[in-house]
This record gives C-alpha cells, sequence and structure tokens, in this order.
C-alpha cells in the first residue's frame, strides 16, 4: 500500500494528501501483503525449504525404502551405501525410513497447535480491542497470567496430571499462544476501531458484530498472517521439544522429536539419527520463520520486532 | 500595514539558490526542480505551496541536509557566498546552527523528550563555542529565553518537552535557532501545529526578532494568509517548480499567475466581502505531475501550449518573475479580488420564525471522569446552518458527537431533536433519527474504510435505512454522486486511488444518501489544502441552500464561518461564551474570547 | 502521595495480583483436575475404591477445594511446599541446590548474551543496509526460529563428540560436593545454547528500536543543529533507543527461566529444569507446583523490574504526567 513516495518521511510528501493509488490491481490486504512479501529473496527461500520439507514429510513414507518398525540391522551399524544410507537407531531399524515416516506428525501437530491458538487469540484479540473498558481489562489481565508460564511449562503442568496426550499437547501449546495472537490482535483493533469509518457505521445503528467482522477483521488479516508465520515456527519447536522430552509422540513412532530422543546415547559412534532429525527441525524452523519476516517486511516496510514467543 | 518593500538587489543577499533539483533516490522523480531565489539581510521570504509541492525539501536542503531517500541533484547554494553544498563535513557541521538555522514544523517531535529544556538550548551554544565561558552561555541563554518571552528560572529550564505547551515548545525551538545569531533561518511551518491565538504570538516572536538581528528568513508555510502580514516578498510554488515571485504587493494586488491569483480567492475572507472560490483538482504529488505546465490541468487560462511544454521564467518587473505563458494576458486583468464576486449578503441573514430542529439545553458532558461541556444550551434551526467555532479543546466536537450519538460518555441535560429527546447513543436512537441526522468527520483518510469501494460504501446507508432492489440502489449511488460533483464511474474504486477532497466528496454523499434533514460536519476541510477546501465549502453552502438542510458546521477557521452560516456560537474551554447571528457576532463582538479570536485570526 | 511512588505501587500491586493468579492456576492444574494427585500416584491401583479414598484422606483431598488451597498457599508462602512424593523429603530441602545451579546458568546466560546484542544490535542499526547489517540479520533471524534444544545439540556435535571430539563435556553432571566455580566448564555449553536462543530478540529489538530513533525528528533536529555525529548518537539516539529495549530484554531473560528446561534435560544438567522434567514423568505432584510457582514468579519479577525501570528512565512516565 505504501508508495515510495511516502516512505521517504518527508513532510511535504505525507503531509496532508497521500499518494493518491493509480493501480487498478488488489484488493483483499492480505493479498497484497504476500505479493509485496513474495519480492523479497528470503521468502522465496523460506517458501522453497518450507515446501521441499513438507515434500519429504508427504512423499516420504511411499518411498522409504523399509518399514519403519522393522529391525534390519544391529543397533548402531553405521551407514552402509546402498543398503543403509543412514545406518540403524538404538535397536537396529533403518534411520533413512524412520527420517521419511517421521515429519508428518510434527508438522500437523504444530498446524492444529498454531490454528486453535489462532482461532482462539483472534477472538480474544478482536474482543478485547473493540469492546475496551472493563471487559478489556479483565481479559487482559487473565491473559498476563496464562503469559507468566513459559509455554513449554505451562504444557508440562497440564501434562504432569493429564498424562502426555497428543490432544492434550496441542490444545495446551494452541492456548499457550492465544495471549500473544491475542496482544497482536487487540493491538491491531484497537489501531483500526478508533478510525471514523468505525464511527460511521456506528452512527447508522450497524450492529457490533457486524462492524467487528465486516468493517475492522478486514483490515487487521496482514498482521495475523504474520503472527501465523511466526507461531508456526514456534510451534514446530515446542512440539519438536515435548517428542524430545518424551512426553509427545510415544515409542514406536516414528517421529523426529522421539529419534532424537531415544538415539541420543549412541550420538558418539552413531551421530544420524540425531543429526539428521535436528537438521531437519532446524531448517524447517528457519523456513517458516523467513516466511513470516517476509511477510512482516512487506506489511511495515521494517523489519518487525517480535518479542518473546 | 505599510512596509519598505526596498527592492530586490539594492540590498546583499545572504542567500543565493540556483538551479536547485531534488530527485527521490533512487526512481530519480523529481520533487523540487529549477528552483532559484535569493534572500537579502533582514527580509523574510514566505515560501507558499499546497501539500507535495516540495516546499519543506527545499527547506532543508538549505542546510544540505535531506532525508533518506531523496537528494540533491543539481543545483548550487550560497550563504554569504559560501558554497553549502561542496562544503566538507566539518564545514557544514559549524555552519548548521550558526550561520544557517531551522525550525521545524513540530517541535514536540523535534526536541529530545530524555533532555531537559535548559540543557538543550546550552548545547547548541556549547557546541558551536558560543562566549568565553559556561556562564556567559548562561546568560545569553537566558536572554534567548526572555527574546521568546519564556521565563528561564531554573524550575522552567528543568522541565522536559513533554512539560511545556505546544506553544512553549515552538518558542523554545525558536530560541535555539536564533541562539548563535545565525544570518539566515529557515522556518518550516512553525504554526501549522498551533492554534490561532498562540500562532499570532508565534508570528509576532518571529517578526521581532529577524527585524532586530536583521536575520533573513525563509517562511514556508502552506497558508498564504499567514505569510501576508510577515513576508517581504512571497514565492509560490507548485508541484515542485517556483511559479511566481514578487513582493508581497506584487503578488496580492497584481499577481501574473493564475494558480497565484486562484490560490488568494480560496482563502476564507474574514471580513464576508467576497466569495469564496475554489480551484477544480489537486496538486498533483511526484511522479503523478502532468507533462507541460504542471498547473495545466487545473487552470482556467490553458492553451494547447501549456500542456505541451513548460513556461520559461519572464521578468514582469525587476524582482518580479512568473512563469506562465499567459503571464501578461493574466496579469493585464484588474486587481485580482475584482475577479471574484463578491458574497450573496442575504446568506448571513436568519428567516422570521423559524422552527428549532435541535435544541441543546443545559448539557453537561464528560470524558471519562473529567467534565468537558460544561452548561450548553443552543440551538439549530430549521434550513440553516449554525457554526460552531472554537480552538482545539474547546468542546466544540464533542458537543457535535454527543448531538450525533457519537459521544459514548456520561452526559447530563437535555438535547432533543423536533422536541423529542435524544437517547445518548445513535444505536440506541430510532431508526428515523438514525437517518435523519447524518455525521460527516473530519478525516477523509480515515471516515472511509479502506478496503471496500466507494460502491460498497455508498450502498451501507442505503442498505440499513431503505429496502431498495439492487438497480434502485444503483440509481440513488449514481444520484448522490452526482450532487458531489462526482463521477459514477468511481463506484468501482477503492478510497486510496481518489485524492482527499474527493474523499471527502464520497463521505459527504454517503451522508446524502441516508437523505437526511440535519447534516452535522465536523471540520470537514481541515485535512485539505485551501483550494480544496474552498471547493467543499463552495458544495456544502450549495447543497444546504438547495436541498433545505439543517446543519451543524465546526470549524477551528472563523474566517470560514461567513462563507457558509447564518448563525454562529463561539466555544472555549468546554462553554459557549457568544451565539448570535453571524454578522451580528463578527461586526460587534460580546466577549473577550470572540475579540481576540477575531484579531488573531490572520487575513489578506 | 507522590505521583511517581503512586505509579510504581500500582505496578508492585499488579504484579502481586498475577502472582496470586498464577498460584491459582498452579493449585487447580495438579490439585483441582479430575485426574487428582492420588489417582497420578496409585497409576492403575486406583481401581482400588478404598486406597484410593484412604490415599486421598492422607493428602486432604476430601476437603473443600477452598480449605485445600488456602492451607497450601499458606504452606508455600511459608517455605512449606510439602514432601516430594518421589523421594520423601521436603520439596524445598531437595530443590535448594538445584536452584542456586539454575540460577548460576541463568546468569551466565545473561551476563554473556545482553552486552553481545546491545552492542549488535545498536551496529547494525547504525549500518544498516551494509554487508555486515544484512549478514548479522539474516543469522540472528535464523537463530531465532530454531528450538533450544536444535542448538544444544548442534554445539553437543561440535564441541563434544564428533567434530572437536572431546573439546567440551557433552554432559553437564555438576557435582553438589564441589563448589560452582571449579567446575564452570560445566556451564558453557548449557550457557551457550541459551545465550544463542535468547541474543537474537534483544539484538533485533534493539536494532529497531535504533533504526527508528535515527528517523525521528529529533535526531534530524540535533544534525540540523550542527551536532558533531558522535553527540547525536551517544546523546540523542542511543538513549532514547534503550528505553523500549528494556522491556524485550526483560522477558527474555525471564523466558530463560523457561528455556532451561529442555536444555538442562540435554545435558542431563541437576537443576530444576531437568528436575521438573523428571517430576513430571514420575507424577511428583508438589515438586511440579513448586517449579512451576518459581518459575511464573520469576517471569512476573523481571517483567515488574523493567516496568519500574523503564518508568524510571522515561521523562514522561517518571514525572507522572500521562
Amino acid at each position: 500500500m505504501s508508495t515510495p513516495e511516502i516512505r521517504v518521511g518527508d513532510s511535504d510528501l505525507a503531509e496532508l494528501e497521500p499518494a493518491v493509488v493509480q493501480s487498478e490491481r488488489r484488493r483483499s490486504e492480505w493479498l497484497m501483503t504476500l505479493s509485496e512479501a513474495w519480492r523479497m529473496g528470503r521468502t522465496k527461500i523460506g517458501v522453497g525449504i518450507f515446501l521441499v520439507i513438507i515434500a519429504i514429510a508427504v512423499v516420504g513414507p511411499w518411498v522409504a525404502p523399509y518399514s519403519p518398525t522393522e529391525l534390519v540391522a544391529p543397533p548402531f551399524s553405521a551407514p552402509d551405501i546402498p543398503k543403509l544410507w543412514l545406518g540403524s537407531d538404538y535397536i537396529g531399524r533403518d534411520v533413512l525410513t524412520r527420517v521419511l515416516y517421521g515429519g508428518r506428525t510434527v508438522i500437523l501437530l504444530a498446524l492444529a497447535a498454531t490454528v486453535i491458538g489462532l482461532g482462539v487469540g483472534v477472538t480474544l484479540g478482536l474482543i478485547t480491542g473493540y469492546a475496551r473498558r472493563w471487559i478489556d481489562e479483565t481479559i487482559m489481565r487473565l491473559l498476563d497470567v496464562v503469559l507468566a508460564f513459559p509455554q513449554i511449562v505451562l504444557t508440562l503442568l497440564f501434562v504432569s496430571i493429564l498424562g502426555p496426550r497428543l490432544w492434550l499437547i496441542v490444545l495446551i501449546v494452541g492456548i499457550s499462544h492465544a495471549p500473544r495472537i491475542a496482544r497482536v490482535a487487540r493491538a491491531a483493533t484497537l489501531e483500526v476501531a478508533q478510525r471514523d469509518f468505525v464511527r460511521a457505521a456506528e452512527a447508522f445503528g450497524i450492529a457490533r458484530w457486524k462492524i467487528l467482522f465486516n468493517e475492522i477483521m478486514p483490515s487487521i488479516t496482514s498482521p495475523l498472517l504474520v503472527e501465523f508465520g511466526l507461531r508456526l515456527t514456534y510451534s514446530i519447536g515446542l512440539i519438536a521439544a515435548l517428542s524430545f522430552l518424551g512426553f509427545g509422540m510415544q515409542p514406536p513412532s516414528a517421529d523426529w522429536g522421539l529419534m532424537i530422543n531415544e538415539n541420543r546415547i549412541g550420538i558418539v559412534i552413531q551421530p544420524w539419527p540425531v543429526f539428521v532429525p535436528v537438521l531437519l527441525i532446524g531448517i524447517l524452523t528457519i523456513a517458516t520463520n523467513l516466511i513470516a519476516d517476509g511477510l512482516g517486511r512487506a506489511l511495515i516496510g521494517i523489519e518487525r520486532d517480535t518479542g518473546v514467543g | 500595514m505599510a512596509r519598505e518593500a526596498a527592492p530586490a538587489g539594492e540590498r546583499e543577499a545572504v542567500l543565493k539558490v540556483h538551479g536547485l533539483r531534488i530527485v527521490l533516490d533512487p526512481s530519480g522523480v523529481d520533487i523540487d526542480d529549477e528552483v532559484s531565489l535569493q534572500i537579502h539581510r533582514g527580509e523574510v521570504l514566505g515560501l507558499v505551496g499546497e501539500s507535495a509541492s516540495g516546499k519543506t525539501t527545499v527547506g532543508t536542503s538549505l542546510l544540505n541536509y535531506q532525508r533518506r531517500g531523496a537528494k540533491i541533484e543539481a543545483g548550487r547554494i550560497e550563504i554569504d557566498g559560501q558554497d553549502v553544498l561542496s562544503m566538507s563535513t566539518e564545514a557544514l557541521r559549524k555552519i548548521r546552527g550558526g550561520a544557517i538555522s531551522y525550525v521545524p514544523q513540530d517541535s514536540s517531535a523535534s526536541l529530545n523528550p530524555a533532555l531537559r529544556i535548559g540543557k538543550q538550548l546550552l548545547e547548541i551554544l556549547e557546541i558551536h563555542g558560543f562566549g568565553e565561558s559556561q556562564a556567559d552561555r548562561e546568560a545569553r541563554r537566558a536572554e534567548m529565553m526572555a527574546e521568546v518571552l519564556l521565563p528561564s528560572d531554573e524550575q522552567f529550564l528543568r522541565r522536559y518537552p513533554h512539560q511545556l505547551s505546544g506553544g512553549q515548545q515552538q518558542r523554545v525551538a525558536i530560541a535555539m535557532a536564533f541562539a548563535n545569531r545565525p544570518r539566515i533561518i529557515v522556518l518550516d511551518e512553525p504554526t501549522t501545529a498551533l492554534d490561532v491565538t498562540t500562532q499570532a504570538h508565534v508570528l509576532d516572536t518571529v517578526r521581532d526578532l529577524t527585524r532586530s538581528y536583521g536575520v533573513a528568513a525563509l517562511y514556508i508555510t502552506h497558508d498564504l494568509a499567514v505569510v501576508a502580514n510577515l513576508a517581504d516578498r512571497i514565492a509560490v510554488m507548485y508541484a515542485g517548480r517556483l511559479v511566481e515571485v514578487g513582493t508581497r504587493d506584487e503578488l496580492f494586488d497584481e499577481g501574473h499567475h493564475p494558480y497565484s491569483r486562484k490560490l488568494l480567492a480560496s482563502i476564507p475572507d474574514i471580513t464576508g466581502e467576497r466569495a469564496l472560490r475554489g480551484i477544480r483538482g489537486w496538486a498533483p504529488r511526484p511522479g503523478q505531475r502532468p507533462s507541460g505546465c504542471t498547473f495545466a490541468p487545473r487552470c482556467d487560462w490553458v492553451i494547447d501550449k501549456c500542456r505541451a511544454e513548460y513556461p520559461p521564467v519572464e521578468e514582469v518587473s525587476p524582482g518580479h518573475t512568473v512563469r506562465c505563458w499567459r503571464y501578461k494576458e493574466v496579469g493585464a486583468q484588474a486587481g485580482v479580488f475584482e475577479t471574484v464576486e463578491l458574497r450573496d449578503k442575504s446568506l448571513s441573514q436568519r428567516a422570521a420564525d423559524v422552527r428549532e430542529v435541535i435544541s441543546v439545553r443545559d448539557v453537561d458532558a464528560y470524558y471519562q471522569h473529567k467534565k468537558t461541556l460544561h452548561d450548553i444550551n443552543t440551538s439549530l434551526s430549521e434550513r440553516h446552518c449554525l457554526s460552531l467555532v472554537g480552538e482545539s479543546g474547546s468542546g466544540k466536537t464533542t458537543l457535535a458527537r454527543c448531538i450525533a450519538g457519537l459521544h459514548p460518555h456520561r452526559i447530563v441535560g437535555d438535547i432533543e431533536f423536533n422536541g423529542k429527546r435524544l437517547a445518548r447513543e445513535a444505536r440506541d436512537r430510532p431508526r428515523a433519527t438514525r437517518q435523519a441526522i447524518q455525521y460527516i468527520f473530519q478525516n477523509p483518510y480515515s471516515s472511509l474504510n479502506p478496503r471496500k469501494t466507494i460502491g460498497q460504501i455508498l450502498s451501507q446507508p442505503l442498505g440499513v435505512f431503505f429496502d431498495l432492489s439492487r438497480s434502485e440502489t444503483e440509481d440513488r449511488m449514481a444520484d448522490v454522486l452526482e450532487k458531489v460533483a462526482l463521477d459514477a464511474s468511481l463506484l468501482s474504486r477503492y478510497p486510496d486511488q481518489l485524492s482527499g477532497g474527493e474523499r471527502q466528496r464520497v463521505a459527504i454523499a454517503r451522508g446524502l444518501a441516508a437523505e437526511p434533514t440535519v447534516l452535522i460536519c465536523d471540520e470537514v476541510t481541515s485535512w485539505l489544502d485551501v483550494s480544496v477546501q474552498a471547493a467543499i465549502i463552495e458544495l456544502l453552502a450549495s447543497l444546504q441552500r438547495d436541498m433545505g438542510l439543517s446543519m451543524l458546521f465546526v470549524t477551528h477557521n472563523l474566517a470560514l464561518v461567513r462563507s457558509i452560516s447564518q448563525e454562529v456560537a463561539v466555544m472555549t474551554e468546554g462553554r459557549i461564551v457568544e451565539f448570535g447571528l453571524v454578522d451580528a457576532v463578527l461586526e460587534d463582538p460580546q466577549a473577550d474570547y470572540t475579540k481576540k479570536l477575531l484579531s488573531d485570526t490572520p487575513t489578506v | 502521595m507522590p505521583p511517581l511512588l503512586k505509579l510504581i505501587l500500582i505496578r508492585v500491586g499488579l504484579g502481586l495480583l498475577t502472582l496470586f493468579l498464577v498460584s491459582v492456576v498452579v493449585f487447580a492444574a495438579t490439585q483441582a483436575l479430575p485426574g487428582d494427585t492420588a489417582r497420578a500416584i496409585l497409576g492403575k491401583e486406583a481401581a482400588d475404591k478404598a486406597r484410593y479414598e484412604a490415599l486421598r484422606k492422607q493428602l486432604g483431598l476430601d476437603r473443600p477445594i477452598h480449605e485445600q488451597y488456602i492451607e497450601w498457599l499458606g504452606g508455600v508462602v511459608t517455605g512449606d511446599m510439602g514432601d516430594s512424593l518421589v523421594q520423601d523429603e521436603p520439596v524445598t530441602k531437595l530443590l535448594g541446590r538445584r536452584v542456586v545451579n539454575t540460577f548460576t546458568l541463568v546468569f551466565v546466560a545473561a551476563v554473556l548474551s545482553v552486552p553481545i546484542s546491545l552492542l549488535l544490535g545498536s551496529l547494525t542499526a547504525l549500518k544498516r543496509d551494509t554487508l555486515f547489517d544484512t549478514s548479522i540479520t539474516v543469522g540472528s533471524l535464523s537463530l531465532a526460529a530454531l528450538p533450544e534444544f536444535v542448538i544444544g545439540i548442534a554445539l553437543i556435535l561440535f564441541f563434544a563428540t564428533q567434530v572437536l571430539k572431546g573439546a567440551m563435556p557433552a554432559v553437564s553432571r555438576v557435582d553438589p560436593g564441589l563448589p560452582i566455580y571449579q567446575q564452570l566448564k560445566l556451564f558453557i555449553l548449557p550457557a551457550v545454547t541459551l545465550t544463542l536462543a535468547v541474543a537474537p530478540y534483544i539484538l533485533r529489538i534493539l536494532r529497531a528500536s535504533t533504526i527508528e530513533v535515527l528517523e525521528s525528528e529529533y535526531v534530524m533536529m540535533a544534525r540540523l543543529k550542527g551536532l558533531p555525529e558522535r553527540l547525536v548518537l551517544n546523546r540523542h539516539a542511543l538513549p532514547n533507543a534503550l528505553a523500549p529495549a528494556l522491556q524485550v530484554t526483560a522477558l527474555n531473560l525471564a523466558w530463560l527461566a523457561g528455556g532451561v528446561v529442555v536444555v538442562e534435560y540435554l545435558f542431563a544438567f541437576p537443576g530444576i529444569g531437568s528436575l521438573l522434567v523428571d517430576s513430571v514423568a514420575n507424577r511428583d505432584m508438589p515438586m511440579v507446583q513448586a517449579i512451576c510457582l518459581i518459575i511464573a514468579a520469576v517471569y512476573v519479577l523481571a517483567n515488574l523490574t523493567a516496568d519500574i525501570l523503564t518508568i524510571l528512565v522515561s521523562p514522561r512516565l517518571r514525572t507522572g504526567l500521562r
């Protein structure tokens, strides 16, 4: 939306009359942000890596040479090309096969957690940003309490009583995102809600929920898009970390986080079942963060100051 | 006002600018081009231009400073014969704040928020090595404060910028600019953010200081009225070029450029002698300027040649230059004001025995726990226009919003519409009432949803208030667009494809679409250029007359009220201090505040 | 009351309120949820109704929930957090040495990360869009994305097991019998992991706030007044850029208290983080409650400290005119 002329910051150029946009293309804000972000090299790299890893996770099980639970060699066998590309794990299963199978869970669970967090967070943010007064105060105070727990600690707190269940982990990781997303959504809503077109709709007597969804919502989709990318990055890290701690996917599942935990003891003699999942999780998070950053830059022109997730 | 208009050339020129060209970097689109001017010792040159004319960019370039994204591409700038553009970094540092100083538009943002003002004032003396000792500098600081009429006691100097009023902040900035007795001073719209009464004081200070120090000054402004009583000479800028330069009298009495003349006619006239006339269209931004003469699309004198080629600099008389192919014919027209119509005097008369549409009785209003309106009593008569005048913080917008049902805080007292008490919030009022009272917002960049087309925006009131078929809706939309002189082809556009003036017309059309009887206009021109403002006022006045609307016109500009309203209420500090017929109030004000406001409002 | 004091007292009050609510959450999550402590201890044996009820009575779980909470909170305030269900000893006693270890680790990480990130943050802003800036920015962006265990394992692979074999210990089993300063080597890899995880955030906020300040009107004005660039930066730009970074720095340091969980587990470091993982696995509720409370309290206190510091360094807030 902002033309180069405005970015100059010259009060002459920005003072009274912002630029008249001549082009006809558009129009929803998030589409514009996407196309603007796509013009940046980092976004393209991020999307490229992301697609490769998704492809591994989706196609992997079809091209895997063995079954993920099949014992094919003695424990911690070194790589033996072309039979065992990455060697075997702590009980003798094929590492390559388990790598090819192990991406689905972390990606799907992270996506689910992010969607839950976004749904809850955006709803709370819209309500607090538009309702204000005591509703706003109360909800934000309660969200502060959730914020006081690091996400991993909050999840462990609930796992300690309800046990390591996948639905619980997805739910708590999602809920632990919610206050952070709600803050962003609230700030964006506050900014839009004080604009006069919202006053105009109120003066016509249009219902509050219609104003919220028809007038305000379309203007805050871009920051939410950025938030989605950012929270997906953290979800991947959290879900993988929980598996790594032994509270996520349970044996004998093939899962990158779990593989790291199971094979740590053999890291000196057979590093591959640790190294490859770590590498894949690492570049996956870098990819999603690059995308989030590209979107963020597209959104405000300068880099986003991300606080702690 | 009498002044000795010393002819240019006789006195020494402190500043010489020649062929200055400033472009956007890296696109190379020109912001300013072919700017040449001179300022002499003790002379104030007013640089007047609308938004995006490139005037601020010229101002900072005199200190060889450009913001990120702009650069000086060609030209020569000399201060006392020294070329500013080719100076070493160290020499430039010494001259900035020394021989040439700068007063910014917004002092609240230009003073360091974390440093006490006393320290900031001392700093500029220290770095330029003023005096022999700290005591010298402190003495000079006290002197400076006295010159700008601020206290210089320790307690005041220990304040932070946010603890000062807007006027005080601007005075501190002016004190800094004069600190090292500069040769030339650049003032970049230093009063734009201030109320008229504060503005009048600041202008007095600037005038006194330039006189007593013999400092040359470049006074940049969008408001011709502000420099009318301050500048010795005036340079009119349009789309990055100087279109006319001359003494104040030459410009005001015998302007040779159509734009200079039109600009003058679009300045609201507080005396009520002449009508307000806008200029069609709007000032183009860098990169969107037409080829040939950039003013051609808005000019009444335009010929084919204008569209083909930019006119050269012509000298009307020594020191009076103009850039127009037809400057001789333009100049041959007698006095500028004779080309504009006199005002229709009947405008300001109130019909006898009219009915009150809106009555406000004993109203107090609060913002959170603070009382912002005190004991308001006023009324709006049917088919009349009432102007509500006041400075920022006077409560005029609060009152307008209370009437419109947009003040979601405590209100005590009675607001009636056709004799029936109004609910506090619009959403609690009956549909017929919400339809009858329409509100036009101040800022057209904020009042139209940027995600919706003009068609979607206009159909909003139609959908809420009427049960229409698709084709009826479209007919109504085309109809209201025609009323505000816009083309129906705009329906598929988005707000950011429209100029500010066009947007405000759309906002008015949205209000009209509800077929109201009462129209509340809240500072509807304060975001617009003067030439566009005049056109909007013309439009509103004719709509009010032709459609028989009752209108509440809220403004901070007393000069506007004669052009549009029959009655006026003057507000300050949450109270109405004067209420009556426009002519009566302006010609024989009773309240002290009204008198002050009248005397402080700049006139041409 | 002076406005400044009032402002600070309000913040302190809100902090205490949050702490109170935190304790309610911890208590509710561990003692009021359907799968209660008794069930957790007994596991499959909970099917034995009589044993289950007896244990509930023994633990006081049969009393009204608010009574249980008040008694529990009273214990927390007086330093009695109950006995560990796994090791029959008071929670506070078991925690003692581990709290010291963890705080030492967090302290080392903070001392490493804050100066480095503040320096790099302002430098990248000053050298904006140069190769230096771009490489640091992209590097910090990537590091910010990486989960702590990924950074930690990469460090282990590099410094301990594969590339530089044995340069650093792969596990950090701090010996409780020896003083910490004799075993500092064991702190290096975990501390560097935490540093790399947290520094990018501080760096990026400082870069952003410095850039914003550099483009402010008052920095432009300082240049137009003829100030030497050195003074423009040191007096006008950088002090104003630090205030917004303060909050984020404090939040990130508080985040370290949670970040230690995974890092300590990875390095087998005897701190409260690894103890939390063990306690969750063993369903040692009193221990889980205590550790969660400590970590949340650290966050609330760090936040409160940042709030108060921000008030003290911003004239606009300090002078009470808001």
